[in-house]
């Protein structure tokens, strides 16, 4: 897919609309997993914006967003940064051969107490 | 008052006393909580991406049998309600969305979100009353300094869950006092556990429950509450010296009825 139909398509499939963003960096501020990743959000936001999508697909970051919505409700300017991550993550994930997460890798993770919730959650973010 | 009920896959197996106390509880209270038959899981995130139908059916099955019977849809895991209430809007807002998920399910009338959807604390609060609620405390938890955890899945996207103030929220307070105990307010009340990137990055899970568990204390806090398991998971395995328990849990003891469960 050339980068300006993968651009697009994240656009189209997230419903967000980066142009929106004033890059105050309150959603990299807030991010709870901010250490851990190599691109931020408001990162994710501007390299979607601008077309520089390859980096993103490649990257640790992706499995990084924890999903608590922090970014979605305290950006001033409702872009929904979450929202880009996820759909850039899918553009990975949806690929055959691409899950990031397997039923192999389960048992080496389980606990007496690990909750159902926790497997049926990160199986329905790293895999399709 | 009768209310659809769904319990949701972790409170059929680890977060059992989240679900017999919640019942246990609502009967008291003359709020009948019907089981939805044949639910299927929530999926315990919402996938945001609009694309993505299939991951959104159970949710809708859920609320199309509710809406059949006229009642609300109830749920007390934080995870159910949020995936459940977040596919409850996109059904009510995003038409295309709508549309193929209906098409989909090819069933005789379409479903637009018309169902309301109910977090087991707001049912406590907007329709049993926490005043109601007050009333049939028999035991009450004088003394107790109890720290509420929200996390994120409660209150966020508040432009959907629309529950409470997302940044200083109250009903879990509101509760706490209600059953006779003393609410500890801290900052991290409203930040995330780590949630499933126990998963991936078991480092940051417990960075970011310490954060949570270090200030509760900080602030005075004997004990904290939830309304979801992998938030409770998460404290308790990273090291939370103090008691993790269900809302539920606390709920149940103020009433009288703690000791059933052993029964």
């Amino acid at each position: 897919m050339n980068k300006k139909n993968l651009r697009e398509e994240i656009i189209l499939r997230s419903g967000v609309n980066p142009k929106k963003c004033m890059k105050c960096g309150k959603c990299s501020a807030t991010c709870p997993a901010y250490d851990e990743m190599e691109y931020h959000p408001h990162q994710f936001v501007n390299m979607v914006d601008t077309g520089d999508i390859e980096p993103l697909l490649n990257s640790d970051s992706l499995y990084k967003c924890l999903t608590c919505f922090a970014c979605v409700d305290r950006c001033p300017r409702g872009v929904e940064p979450a929202k880009l991550v996820e759909a850039v993550r899918l553009s990975v994930i949806r690929k055959q051969g691409e899950n990031h997460l397997t039923a192999n890798d389960i048992p080496a993770l389980l606990d007496d107490e690990t909750p159902q919730q926790l497997l049926v959650s990160a199986f329905r973010k790293y895999t399709k | 008052m009768k209310f659809s009920y769904f319990p949701g896959c972790t409170l059929k197996n680890k977060a059992k006393d989240l679900d017999f106390y919640a019942r246990r509880s609502a009967e008291l209270l003359g709020a009948e909580l019907e089981e939805i038959e044949n639910w299927q899981c929530c999926g315990g995130v919402f996938t945001t991406s609009r694309d993505e139908v299939a991951t959104k059916l159970s949710s809708v099955r859920a609320l199309k049998d509710t809406q059949a019977k006229g009642q609300a849809l109830v749920s007390v895991c934080s995870a159910c309600h949020n995936v459940i209430k977040q596919t409850n809007h996109a059904m009510q807002t995003d038409k295309a969305f709508a549309d193929k998920v209906n098409r989909y399910m090819a069933e005789e009338s379409d479903y637009n979100g018309e169902t309301e959807v109910l977090h087991y604390l707001e049912m406590l609060r907007d329709k049993v009353g926490f005043d109601t609620l007050k009333e049939k405390v028999v035991n009450p938890l004088k003394g107790k300094k109890i720290g509420a955890y929200y996390g994120c899945l409660l209150l966020r996207p508040n432009t959907v869950m629309g529950m409470d103030d997302p940044e200083n929220p109250t009903i879990m307070e509101d509760l706490i006092k209600a059953l006779g105990a003393t609410p500890v307010v801290y900052a991290n009340r409203n930040e995330c556990c780590g949630g499933y990137i126990a998963v991936e990055s078991p480092e940051l899970a417990k960075k970011r429950s310490n954060a949570v568990v270090e200030n509760a204390k900080a602030q005075g806090a004997e004990m904290i509450i939830t309304a979801c398991p992998l938030c409770k998971y998460n404290l308790i395995k990273n090291g939370a010296d103090i008691p993790v328990v269900y809302f539920t849990e606390l709920l149940a003891e103020a009433l009288g009825i703690k000791e059933d469960a052993n029964e």
